[in-house]
């Protein structure tokens, strides 16, 4: 959690004074049948420019693989840095993820984007297949990805 | 040396290899079968015109793959709805489903990592490293077997499984080193063990801004011929900062959505390119004859394990733990055996003992393994050698003849050589007089003249045991029992008796064939599998020797038959000839390799007396193809000892036996076997002539006399008894 603080105060610039501006946030994903391997999935935030803020987790250890998650990949040169210590399994089809990070007060209700690309070997790259605003609001309201995820929520 | 490093990567690593080999040559399959059932873009076909007839189709069009095998991939969004289809290129329509094949999902997660993630994917790299290890170690092996590298596919002796595992390996040897190595190098790639990451340009900074240029007029893509293609990736819809993105066999590029224009490009790095060559030579993605290949290559693993398993066995078995074996090169005493099927180890491992006992430090190994440099302290160098088919070296002495007359110095002191072997061959210890000539050749003192022991026997060995004590200034007294055979219970269902008005009171015994195993079923071994003339080892109660019966019967006969003369205080032949129906014996089965008919429609001449007309009686008796056979058949009277005498009709009758010629040796005009044949002298020799394969099965006495009458036969057609046997037209079953 500590790193994930600190890569992201590092990439956002987001300044935090401690733990006491930050809470525990859980995202829950929950992948369709989708009849292949394992997902690749990637979870990162941008700005309200639309700019990459920084990665908040990667579901998929084989870094040969980041380039079929075409968005994160542009957006972060592929550099694996960005997911040095965040880094899980890939997430295999009806299978749910569930992830608790602490994550910044200023990352909400502040138009930053949660996204979430996704790619399976020999089928689709799914790059945006969710892309939420963090609200304080949105918190706890499921929505369904483009092709692999079947629900995704987070919950404050 | 490297036999351990073939051996025990084979064993521990035998269950891997083989899932390796089985999952990769199904898996070979389907390159091959994509590559047919894919429809094919027309020759000059460019990716402009390609991707504007997927756009025509698919407005929502997202990503263009093409597989090395030619099949095109389209994934494209139809109102929200994701779609992909394999996309004929003729027209741009979807004409299959995209979705992945399951077999050939599962056959690849089995195959790279057991189902089980990294370490799945370790174990299986193991694997491989293993069938590396083992085609390499492998390759060495055949090479010292048939003599260096010019002889590689030179034939093969020995038996089956050894000869198939070879003749496989030597053909697969080349697709098992291409298929570990590149597996090695895609695990190394896959764990980022590999240098040099994907090159990817840089995003440009900036693009036109606009939207909407088309990308059949794209002159990147007009230039591009579909056989370049890896994958073209649509900008996402609304966003007018993003590009195409193309990726090619050669590299990556960006192209500008609004202008068409190449933004940026990068090629690929030198490590990319060969790790494309890699997978292509290892998956047969875009090389599916040579994935074929490979396949059935891989296919050879599993029966290679098989039987490498059963040589490894075959090895094991018989040859005994030798108790306190001290170092070659503090051993006063070097032993060396040259053992094919593992009896010869049983004499050296009571020879070992022997001495031991009488003080000596003795080292037995293989002769394969003769390094005379390393017998530092030896005072006399022993070897017990058997023969392999008609001189060849046995399987733990190859390459010692070659490694004697290699020598530049042989170690002073003196040596003896002991052979193994059947007197009634004529290549009897072959392979030990050619040592002892190569000895003596090189000057080699002698510590004993060359002795041989026939057909195992104990006495054999324990006289020259006495010899070797004398020489040596200790008793030394051998008492080698060899191993016996694991015997089973056969129960005598009928007999019959002959001979008891001319003092040779026989009989024709029939036990029941006992029931095999699943296992000897399978490897033909113990009562699974026998012919007539093979030898039934029957262990007489009261003594640990067996004795050899010739059968009358083949397995197909479905009864075990022997004939038994009783001898004045034999043993056995006491205790079989006093069998009722009902009672049983231990016996186990031995081949008789060296007395059989042979395939084919050449005549047989059949030649025999006394109870040796046993086998030849069982082989006309399986006579069902009616190859001509012309039996000699010596007896006493045919009033008492005419075995078989009451079936020979019914033979003749059924054309099982072309002819019947008897000779008696009681009576006015007595006759002996030897006799009958010189009074038919002009058909034998004709049938010779013809081909004619001749078998003798009997006394010493009558084998001699029937060799002296041939030679008289023939001599006139410029044929002789030895001519024939160097062909191995002319067997004989002696005793």
């Amino acid at each position: 959690m500590k790193s994930l603080l600190a890569t992201l105060a590092l990439t956002t610039a987001l300044t935090l004074p401690g733990l006491a501006m930050a809470r525990p946030v859980t995202m829950t994903t929950t992948l369709a049948d989708y009849g292949g391997d394992g997902a690749y999935l990637a979870f990162y935030v941008t700005d309200p420019s639309g700019a990459y803020a920084g990665s908040l987790w990667m579901a998929g250890g084989k870094s040969k693989y980041y380039e079929h998650l075409s968005d994160w990949y542009r957006a972060t040169g592929g550099d694996t840095a960005q997911v040095n210590g965040i880094t899980g399994a890939s997430v295999g089809a009806g299978r749910t993820l569930e992830i608790t990070l602490d994550l910044a007060d200023a990352l909400f209700d502040a138009g930053y984007t949660l996204h979430i690309d996704a790619a399976v070997e020999d089928m689709r790259d799914s790059p945006n297949e969710v892309a939420v605003p963090l609200t304080t609001a949105g918190a706890g309201t499921p929505v369904k990805g483009r092709r692999y995820i079947a629900s995704f929520a987070y919950d404050m | 040396m490297i036999r351990a490093f073939h051996r025990w990567p084979g064993l521990l690593a035998l269950a891997l290899v083989t899932i390796l080999g089985l999952s990769g040559a199904a898996l070979s399959v389907f390159p091959a079968a994509e590559r047919l059932a894919a429809p094919q873009a027309e020759a000059g076909l460019t990716v402009a015109a390609l991707a504007g007839r997927i756009q025509a189709a698919y407005p929502g069009i997202e990503q263009i793959r093409r597989a090395p095998s030619g099949r095109i991939t389209a994934y494209w969004f139809d109102q929200g709805t994701p779609g992909a289809a394999v996309i004929d290129p003729a027209t741009g329509q979807g004409v299959a489903s995209a979705d992945p094949n399951q077999t050939l999902r599962w056959l690849t997660n089995l195959h790279r990592s057991l189902f089980l993630g990294d370490g799945g994917r370790i174990a299986m790299a193991v694997g491989a490293a293993a069938m590396l290890v083992l085609s390499l170690s492998g390759a060495l092996l055949v090479v010292r077997r048939v003599g260096g590298w010019r002889h590689w596919f030179a034939r093969l002796r020995g038996p089956l499984a050894g000869r198939l595992h070879v003749e496989i390996a030597r053909i697969a040897v080349i697709g098992l080193v291409l298929s570990s190595t590149t597996a090695l190098w895609m695990t190394a790639s896959t764990f980022d063990l590999l240098p040099g990451a994907a090159a990817t340009p840089a995003m440009p900074a900036e693009v036109s801004g606009r939207t909407g240029f088309a990308p059949e007029r794209m002159p990147a893509l007009q230039q591009l011929p579909v056989a370049d293609l890896r994958a073209l990736s649509f900008p996402s819809a609304g966003d007018a900062t993003d590009v195409f993105t193309l990726k090619t066999g050669r590299g990556t590029g960006y192209l500008d959505q609004g202008t068409g224009e190449l933004l940026a490009w990068a090629d690929l790095s030198g490590w990319e390119r060969v790790s494309q060559t890699v997978t292509m030579l290892h998956t047969g993605r875009g090389a599916p004859v040579l994935g074929l290949i490979l396949g059935l290559m891989a296919l050879g693993v599993p029966v290679m394990g098989a039987t490498g398993v059963l040589i490894w066995l075959a090895g094991r078995r018989g040859r005994p733990r030798i108790r306190g074996n001290q170092p070659a090169r503090r051993a006063e005493t070097i032993l060396l055996v040259g053992s094919e099927g593992g009896s010869t180890w049983g004499f050296a491992a009571t020879l070992h003992d022997a001495l031991t006992r009488a003080g000596q430090s003795v080292h037995v190994g293989p002769m394969s393994g003769f390094a005379p440099e390393s017998y530092a302290a030896a005072r006399r160098i022993l070897l017990l050698a058997a023969t392999y088919g008609d001189g060849a070296a046995p399987a733990s002495a190859r390459g010692f003849l070659d490694r004697l007359t290699a020598a530049d110095r042989l170690p002073d002191v003196p040596m003896a050589i002991l052979g193994f072997g059947d007197r009634s061959f004529p290549a009897c210890c072959a392979f030990a007089r050619a040592v002892a000539a190569a000895a003596q050749a090189k000057g080699w003192p002698e510590l004993l003249p060359l002795d041989t022991v026939d057909r195992q026997s104990p006495q054999d060995f324990a006289r020259w045991g006495r010899a070797l004590g004398a020489a040596l200034g200790i008793p030394l007294e051998l008492s080698h029992q060899p191993v016996l055979p694991k015997t089973r219970t056969l129960t005598l269902i009928s007999r019959r008796d002959y001979g008891a008005d001319v003092q040779a009171p026989t009989a024709i015994l029939r036990f029941a064939l006992p029931r095999a195993t699943l296992w000897q079923r399978l490897t033909g071994s113990g009562f699974a599998r026998f012919e007539a003339g093979d030898l039934l080892g029957i262990v007489p109660e009261g003594s640990a020797v067996p004795r050899l019966y010739s059968l009358a019967s083949g397995r197909r006969d479905g009864f075990i038959e022997i004939v038994v003369r009783r001898h004045p205080g034999g043993l056995a032949s006491g205790q079989l000839t006093a069998l009722k129906p009902g009672d049983s014996v231990a016996a186990f089965l031995r081949r008789n390799l060296g007395f059989r008919p042979g395939r084919g429609r050449r005549p047989l001449i059949l030649i025999g007396a006394g109870t040796g007309i046993g086998p030849l009686a069982g082989l006309v008796r399986g006579n069902a193809r009616h190859r001509p056979i012309h039996l000699f058949f010596g007896m006493r009277d045919p009033e008492s000892d005419f075995f078989y005498g009451e079936e020979m009709p019914a033979w003749q009758a059924e054309g099982r036996l072309t002819r019947l010629v008897t000779a008696v040796s009681r009576g006015e005009r007595p006759r002996y076997v030897q006799d009958a044949l010189r009074g038919e002298a002009a058909q034998v020799a004709q049938l010779i002539r013809e081909g004619a394969r001749v078998m003798v099965c009997g006394g010493r006495e009558m084998a001699a006399g029937v060799a002296d009458a041939l030679a008289d036969i023939l001599a006139p057609v410029g044929l002789s008894p030895a001519a024939l046997k160097a062909e191995g037209r002319y067997v004989e079953d002696v005793y």
